[in-house]
């Protein structure tokens, strides 16, 4: 299988989806001559013309309202956010209008719109544009949010994002865009809310998703080696709808769990997690599910203390000690 | 149609156009006597349907918010009575008129302000929130100003789709001032959507008169996006027509997007809530009432034209009258949703399980 990046993996699935449905345009800031602010839209303009790949003036409230509002009709926008971080100036077009708007018409009318773009720290912007709104999103019944973790997911879940028929939110990683994954050439879509054992082990279950995946995949190797403990873990890759099934299935396994979450403790995905396997789970675990957290704090600039703010390999490592001592 | 003045009454608020010139215009030239009758019918049955759900919410029949179209009848009537197959109406939350304009059936209407399973949102809306897409009715929204990004999104499906259409975003006075308007605006004159936005200038945002809150004309502010506007005097629906047909013409016809600025007044509080004793008068109230009444100034025009009798306004309103009594008892006689129906309607996925393609859990507990 050929090795592509992250940034090359979501690229290939916007093309292929422009390829196969008139229906889907690509929309926002910078996302057609300038070839995407991250360059994951390089090429499309050249290739799918000024009336798919569309530059838009930095307006997140008006444009992305107004995708939704070309979603109603039928057409399938993918708006991009240069940061996820922007989406509270649009807040009122996302999760009033996109997450409500079925709802309040009795299931009259469809908003089979993406929103699309990069969710996280650890790149030293500070905290306006370092949010991860997974949890806030997730919050809003109506909408569905993607957070892969690979290559080979970002691809397959993005597919199968833009054929949806719900809003789908897909939070992607400035970290990640250079990563690179085996990626079939052959097409596939991976369905959403399909969680990926992304290790197989006995002793402790990590859940995690996103960035937060390749640190505890570093962990897991430091603690099988130093320490041989044996740890599974489970990519959640898509946060709403939510494969508890897998989680619990793992619980099952190792009767210990760590979340790991590139997120502020406080009403977390993680928090919900950890009420869900306590709920689910109780008898099956032999000791409190901890949980590892962003420190709890705006994201701070100074990039050695943004590392120790994050998750990271020797913070996982440390809280995996701590969850099965 | 600066509303300029405070609180108390604005006397010199529209100049009375000639009665014959609005007539003539040819989109109201030609006219036929049934579909004069039809506008003037809509006009009554939206009063009277108003009316009526006023005294249900009196009753404790209807809960939450009830904002009343009483006296703005000729602006939706004249409005939506320019729709074409490829035109599409959304509006704010004073959207009853509009959803009677558009030609939606009363009766779900009615249930839906009651709660009930047969409302045209299935109950799940109310009153801010009724839509119909089959008649290119896309609501009904409660955040102020926040529709008007959906508008221009329909615009921009219009167009995209290479249909010849336009697409109608109705706000209120006070909605000119949010910021997702002024996006709206930028967007639909950089690239040409055919998109009319109708402010409906009732005089007041609540009990803030425009006075006191917007600075300069509002339609004007159009300009500033090199965009076409207007302004129309909203008591005749004539005159809204033969306005609004320009600006929908130049919307279908050359994908520009515009402006009108519709003067217009509400005899009622802002929702059934306001006491409507602390920004306006009596006076200005009775004043409108009897000096710009369209459904009373319409109907003088049809009596004179020969149109209308004595006879004929008596069965229209009898008729409309009756047929808004039986929507409330259409509405009492309903079930409500069940406690299972709050999770329907959530997801296109959970109501068509058969065609899912996700996994995993939706909901939650
Ligand atoms: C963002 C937002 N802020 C405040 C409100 C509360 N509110 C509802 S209607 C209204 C007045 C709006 O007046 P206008 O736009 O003139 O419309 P009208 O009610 O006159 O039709 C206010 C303040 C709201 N619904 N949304
Ligand atoms: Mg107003």
């Amino acid at each position: 299988m050929p090795l592509i990046t992250y940034r090359e993996a979501v690229r290939h699935a916007l093309a292929e989806e422009l390829e196969r449905d008139k229906n889907v345009v690509v929309m926002g800031e910078e996302v057609a001559q300038f070839n995407g602010a991250y360059k994951v839209t390089e090429g499309l303009l050249a290739k799918f013309g000024p009336d798919r790949i569309v530059d838009t003036p930095i307006s997140e409230a008006g444009f992305i309202g107004m995708g939704i509002g070309a979603s109603m009709l039928g057409v399938r926008p993918v708006m991009e956010l240069m940061f996820w971080s922007f989406y509270s100036v649009a807040f009122d077009q996302i999760l009033n209008n996109a997450a409500n708007v079925r709802y309040m018409s009795g299931g009259q009318i469809n908003c089979p719109i993406v929103i699309r773009g990069p969710a996280n720290g650890g790149t030293n912007v500070g905290a306006t544009h370092s949010h991860t709104p997974e949890n806030v999103l997730a919050n809003h019944p109506g909408v569905k949010v993607v957070v892969p973790a690979t290559a080979y997911d970002a691809k397959g879940l993005l597919k199968s994002a833009i054929r949806d028929n719900d809003p789908v939110f897909f939070l992607e990683n400035t970290m990640l865009y250079g990563e690179k994954g085996e990626v079939p050439t052959e097409e596939y879509v991976i369905p959403l809310g399909k969680a990926d054992v992304k290790r197989e082990g006995s002793d402790l279950t990590i859940v995690t998703y996103g960035r937060c995946v390749h640190h505890s995949l570093a962990a897991a190797a430091i603690l099988e080696k130093e320490h041989d403990i044996s740890v599974e873990i489970v990519d959640l890759r898509t946060i709403r709808p939510l494969d508890i099934d897998t989680v619990l299935a793992s619980v099952a396994k190792t009767h210990r769990v760590l979340i790991v979450e590139e997120q502020k403790p406080f009403a977390s995905v993680g928090s919900q997690l950890a009420y869900m396997i306590q709920r689910e789970a109780f008898d099956e675990l032999d000791g409190p599910i901890h949980r590892l957290a962003t420190v709890d704090a705006p994201a701070i600039y100074s990039p050695p203390v943004e590392i120790e703010q994050l998750p990271n390999p020797q913070r996982v490592l440390k809280a995996a000690l701590e969850a099965v001592g | 149609m600066s509303k300029k003045t405070t609180a108390t009454a604005d006397k010199k608020a529209a100049p009375a156009p000639s009665v014959s010139d609005f007539a003539q215009a040819p989109i109201n030239a030609g006219l036929s006597r049934e579909a004069k009758i039809e506008l003037h019918r809509k006009m009554v049955r939206i009063r009277r349907f108003e009316e009526r759900s006023l005294r249900s919410y009196q009753a404790k029949k209807i809960g939450g918010f009830l904002h009343l179209y009483i006296g703005q009848e000729a602006v939706a009537v004249g409005c939506c009575s320019l729709m074409g197959p490829n035109d599409h109406v959304i509006t704010a939350y004073r959207d009853h008129g509009h959803a009677i304009a558009v030609g939606m059936d009363t009766k779900p209407l009615m249930a839906e302000l009651y709660g009930k399973a047969t409302g045209c949102s299935k109950g799940k809306g109310g009153s801010m929130h009724y839509f119909d897409p089959t008649r290119n009715f896309w609501g009904g929204h409660g955040i102020v100003g926040g529709q008007i990004p959906l508008g221009t999104g329909l615009a921009y499906g219009i167009k995209y789709k290479g249909l010849k259409g336009a697409a109608m975003a109705f706000m209120g006075d006070g909605a000119v001032n949010q910021g997702a308007v002024h996006e709206a605006y930028n967007l639909a004159s950089l690239w040409n959507l055919p998109v009319v936005f109708v402010i409906e200038n009732n005089g007041y945002s609540m009990g803030t008169s425009q006075a006191r809150s917007s600075a300069g004309e509002l339609a004007q502010r159009a300009a500033g996006y090199d965009m076409e506007w207007g302004q129309c005097n909203g008591h005749d629906v004539y005159e809204v027509r033969a306005t609004m047909d320009k600006f929908l013409t130049l919307a279908r016809e050359k994908n520009r997007p515009s402006t009108v600025e519709i003067d217009t007044y509400r005899y009622r509080g802002h929702s059934v809530a306001d006491p409507d004793n602390t920004y306006r008068s009596k006076q200005e109230i009775e004043e409108y009432r009897k000096t710009k009444d369209p459904i009373q100034v319409f109907q003088q025009k049809l009596l004179t034209e020969g149109v209308l009798t004595e006879a004929l306004i008596e069965q229209i309103d009898a008729e409309a009258r009756a047929e808004a009594d039986n929507t409330a008892d259409f509405a009492e006689a309903s079930p409500f949703p069940t406690p299972d129906d709050i999770q329907k309607d959530v997801y296109w996925e959970s109501d068509n399980p058969a065609e899912r393609k996700s996994q995993g859990r939706l909901f939650f507990d």
